[in-house]
């Protein structure tokens, strides 16, 4: 069963081939027994799960049913979940357990799916190997000396190592994408609106966005459809109509045309990642697209820009953690001062710690028109870079990241080049645009990502690309060795 | 050497919404400690602030009372300080693009002299919890019912030069607030709450002198307090050769002191930054213009048509529209008896004794204005006289109900039947033999001033009640007939 697409499962069930009970019983399984290779869960939800999966049996069988109905899943531990712990990957959220859900988990949950567990991510989803955690690395099943990448580093582990069919995940630089590169997988991450952000625990509100993680496109496009709402409770989520993503996956791709940026073919992409990426795109000429060389100018000024408007925006969403009325509270503090300096200092690791200081450091009283505004400024031509671009072409190809998986440990001393992991996909959050993540081949038998960004609300118009590159090539059936 | 003090406030008030700026917990004063604080309010993970409608109408029917630019576009900040009672470890306001731009009010001084104060800008913003320290042996508690509470900050120009002009200006604005009903202006609940900012320097220096901050005082009499002792303060350190050292300081009602917040100056840096979770939020023309079209009659407009439509003084009318409560009271009244001046004496004279003496506001009195305009009319009428009039107030502020029903049930009414009243002058000549004989023994001139005894005597035996024309009359003629 474990071997089967979403879409698979959607026909095995409503055959009675299996019922979700059992469905759900065989990953649960598949998890207890195996994860302890990956450390992809944090928390697994067996009762849960199993409750969910019987109510979701009764409506299959009354005939009332969505497409998720019955299927189970995997959130990232960065979106809340009544009643279960939510750690976010920290040691300070590591006794927190919110009194509510996020809205994508009841949106899950109101289409029927079934909630395996909580997946591990680095710690607030800062970083790009997952090595971040409270919960110690997470291990990339093609290769468990490997990272599998970041932040949604156990989603993306938990999907390749077939121990879920599909994970929830979040996106603020490029932490759908380039784990889905990294491990095999379809990763989207959706126009910055198009999915709310209530109850996803902030890390760089104007940037974060939340999606899924799955092994086609189809299976994303069933995702996402029942992920997208419009949502009162987010100021910034855009009341955009929905739409079925699976509607227009059938369409060919003839007369589509795509635009290649040199920015993203030059200095510091492994060129084995490059041959791939170029094979992909002759796969796309051979449907029927149409491809033009473009230029986006202002890329290399994406991983800059980003890593001030991110961490900017960290250091006060990272405030509230304060030791005072939830979370990890230092033992004995002998005073107000002491009590925020241990807490904090005790229960954030060293990377969130980083990115706290740049921010501060970067929003303070005489830089903060050095670094912050003028960041803002480059975001603004790096967005203008796109619209651009978008007038002559319908989707941007190229790679989602420089390099297959590293080994654990390559990048730590170093997170300069830990950054650079994420320099073609941080360009897609600073505009807010959505970005694909897809497989597209192998190099030294770790999984290499062909990354498509659209026009904002262009998802369905992605899901189809990604969906005819995959009927027309099998990288995406290609799993991880072991699994099976 | 003459000195001058130069006075800015900042005000903060809270907005009357009926859910907090960036959720839907209640605002109500006085609930249980952390009864009305929900998961945004905790700053709990993953939660998210959504701008409230009122808050903003509120605001902007501000910003058009005080004759000010609206920010047609306005943005929410994030102000960056560790406290435990701000429970994002930011505040949301606004700094760069307020609600409300510059404007420009009138206060009215003693000598009846009247000054323009200029506002800088006003704007929105969250107001923080409240940390308990009294009942927690070496802890503290925190209630975060008013977390999230939306406040307006107003800030005015140095614009002021006496502590009388500061509580001048202050009662202004309460009037403001309170008339368009965007805020209870209770001082006492913190529903507004004043920082001063005084510098002193010698008359007719351009400069500013370096300015000390007087926070969170809490009631009209301690600005004006504040300000004088702060003033006073800063010109003996200055006259002893010592120098004023900007920084926070606090009023110490019970001392009359302000004293230093803190031990040095640090410079706090906010980080200010435009909140991600809040879109800048973008008002219309048509949208100022409706509520432009929906404020109600302003302090300053009903003074002007008091004295118009009442005849009433400029300082009555002025007294009478302090505050939007006393100024509707009064209206009824005047209406309802139709006779304005006689309204506005018993308003200001008798009403605002009661009211004193009795600790009371208009809303807890249990005289109502339909009661005191009833009380009036009798007078007018003639069922009874100014000094049972008096009575019959006392009866309505113990809750005896109406003018006629307190008459009623107290026979107080003016006793102007003939037949009754000659009976009792008949009465007093017989038993006071004495006095009628000198009465007429004496001169003309001197006859009226005896005739008060007669009167008075018959007004004792009538108990107030004899209607004191008529009792003349028939005085006259029977002492005549003697």
């Amino acid at each position: 069963m474990h071997t089967k697409t979403i879409a698979q499962l959607v026909s095995g069930l409503r055959s009675k081939a299996f019922s979700s009970v059992e469905l759900t019983r065989h990953y649960l399984d598949r998890i207890n027994s195996l994860d302890s290779k990956y450390n992809s869960f944090v928390t697994v939800t067996d009762d849960i799960a199993l409750a969910q999966a019987e109510a979701a049996d009764q409506r299959l069988a009354a005939g009332d049913a969505s497409p998720l109905c019955g299927i189970p899943i995997a959130h990232k531990d960065i979106f809340c979940t009544l009643g279960v712990r939510t750690s976010c990957g920290s040691k300070m959220l590591d006794n927190f357990i919110a009194p509510y859900d996020a809205t994508i988990v009841e949106n899950y949950q109101r289409a029927g799916a079934v909630m395996l567990g909580k997946t591990n991510m680095d710690e607030f989803a800062m970083g790009s190997s997952n090595e971040t955690s409270y919960y110690g690395p997470v291990k990339n099943p093609w290769n468990t000396q490997c990272v599998p990448g970041g932040s949604s580093g156990g989603s993306a582990a938990a999907v390749a190592a077939l121990l879920a069919p599909a994970a929830t995940a979040s996106d603020t630089g490029g932490s759908i994408r380039q784990p889905a590169a990294l491990c095999g997988l379809t990763g989207i991450k959706p126009t910055y609106g198009r999915v709310s952000r209530w109850g996803m625990i902030a890390f760089a509100s104007s940037l974060d966005q939340a999606g899924t993680l799955t092994h086609t496109a189809e299976d994303a496009a069933i995702m996402l459809n029942a992920m997208a709402s419009f949502d009162a409770k987010d100021s910034t989520c855009v009341d955009q109509p929905l739409e079925d993503y699976t509607a227009p996956l059938g369409d060919k791709l003839d007369g589509l045309t795509l635009g290649i940026p040199e920015e993203y073919f030059g200095e510091g992409l492994n060129p084995q990642t490059a041959e791939r990426v170029q094979a992909a795109i002759k796969v796309y000429e051979s449907l029927g697209a149409k491809v033009k060389a473009i230029s986006l100018p202002h890329t290399h000024l994406a991983v800059p820009a980003y890593y001030v408007i991110a961490p900017a925006e960290c250091s006060a969403n990272l405030s509230r953690f304060d030791g005072v009325r939830y979370g990890y509270r230092c033992a004995e503090p002998k005073d107000l001062a002491d009590l925020y300096k241990r807490s904090r200092g005790e229960a954030f690791g060293d990377e969130v710690k980083r990115r706290i200081l740049v921010g501060t450091y970067a929003l303070s009283a005489g830089y903060y028109d050095a670094y912050y505004n003028k960041a803002q400024q480059v975001r603004r031509l790096i967005k203008q870079d796109f619209v651009e671009a978008f007038k002559d072409v319908d989707v941007i190809v190229g790679p989602t990241a420089p390099n297959p998986a590293f080994e654990f440990g390559a990048k730590g001393d170093d997170p300069v080049a830990m950054y650079l992991e994420d320099i073609y996909t941080i360009a897609t959050n600073l505009a807010g645009l959505p970005g694909l993540s897809i497989p597209c081949g192998l190099v030294d038998n770790k999984p290499v990502g062909l990354q498509l960004i659209g026009n904002y609300f262009a998802e369905s118009r992605l899901l189809n690309a990604a969906h005819q590159f995959q009927l027309a090539t099998d990288f995406h059936q290609q799993l991880a060795p072991e699994t099976a | 050497m003459e000195w001058e003090t130069v006075i800015g406030l900042e005000i903060h008030v809270q907005l009357a919404t009926r859910s907090k700026i960036f959720s839907g917990a209640s605002t109500a004063f006085g609930a249980s400690p952390n009864t009305q604080a929900c998961a945004i309010d905790l700053a709990m993970p993953g939660t998210l602030p959504v701008a409230n409608e009122e808050a903003f109408r509120f605001a902007v029917m501000f910003g058009l009372a005080m004759n000010a630019e609206i920010g047609k576009r306005s943005v929410f900040e994030r102000k960056n300080y560790f406290y435990p009672d701000l429970p994002k470890g930011y505040q949301t306001t606004q700094l760069a693009e307020p609600i409300v731009g510059s404007g420009v009010i009138e206060i009215e001084l003693g000598n009846g002299e009247r000054k323009s104060i200029r506002l800088h800008h006003a704007h929105l913003e969250e107001d923080a919890g409240k940390s308990l320290h009294e009942d927690y042996h070496g802890m503290s508690g925190i209630d975060l019912n008013r977390a999230g509470t939306p406040l307006i900050e107003i800030v005015s120009e140095p614009d002021m030069r006496s502590a009388e002009e500061a509580v001048a200006y202050l009662k202004k604005i309460h009037s403001i607030i309170t008339y368009l009903g965007i805020s209870d202006g209770e001082m006492s609940q913190g529903s507004m709450r004043c920082d001063a900012n005084v510098s002193v320097r010698l008359k007719g220096d351009e400069t500013l002198g370096t300015r000390c901050e007087i926070k969170n005082i809490n009631s009209f009499k301690f600005v004006e307090k504040a300000i004088k002792v702060e003033a006073e303060r800063q010109i003996d350190l200055i006259e002893d050769g010592g120098k004023v050292v900007q920084e926070t300081r606090l009023y110490d009602s019970e001392k009359n002191e302000t004293r230093s917040m803190r031990s040095k100056e640090v410079a706090n840096d906010y980080r200010y930054f435009p909140c991600p979770d809040l879109l800048p939020v973008i008002l219309d023309d048509d949208y100022i213009e409706q509520i432009r079209q929906s404020l109600p009659e302003l302090p300053d407009a009903k003074r002007d048509r008091f004295v118009s439509e009442y005849q009433l003084s400029s300082y009555d009318a002025a007294v009478l529209t302090a505050d939007r409560a006393t100024a509707d009271f009064y209206e009824t009244v005047a209406k309802t008896s139709g006779e304005p001046k006689l309204a506005a004496n018993w308003v200001m004279v008798d009403l605002a004794a009661h009211l004193n003496k009795s600790e009371q506001t208009l809303a807890d009195c249990k005289v109502s204005a339909e009661h005191l305009a009833g009380l009036i009319s009798r007078i007018k009428d003639g069922t009874i006289s100014g000094k049972i009039a008096k009575q019959v107030f006392e009866a309505m502020t113990e809750g005896e109900g109406s003018a006629d029903q307190i008459i009623d049930k107290r026979g107080l009414q003016q006793v102007s039947d003939t037949g009754a009243l000659e009976k009792m002058v008949d009465e007093v000549i017989a038993n006071n033999q004495s006095q009628v004989d000198n009465y007429k023994a004496a001169d003309e001139k001197k006859r009226p001033k005896m005739l008060g005894f007669f009167v008075g005597q018959i007004m004792k035996a009538s108990k107030g009640q004899a209607n004191p024309q008529a009792v003349n009359e028939i005085l006259l003629k029977k002492l005549d007939e003697q």
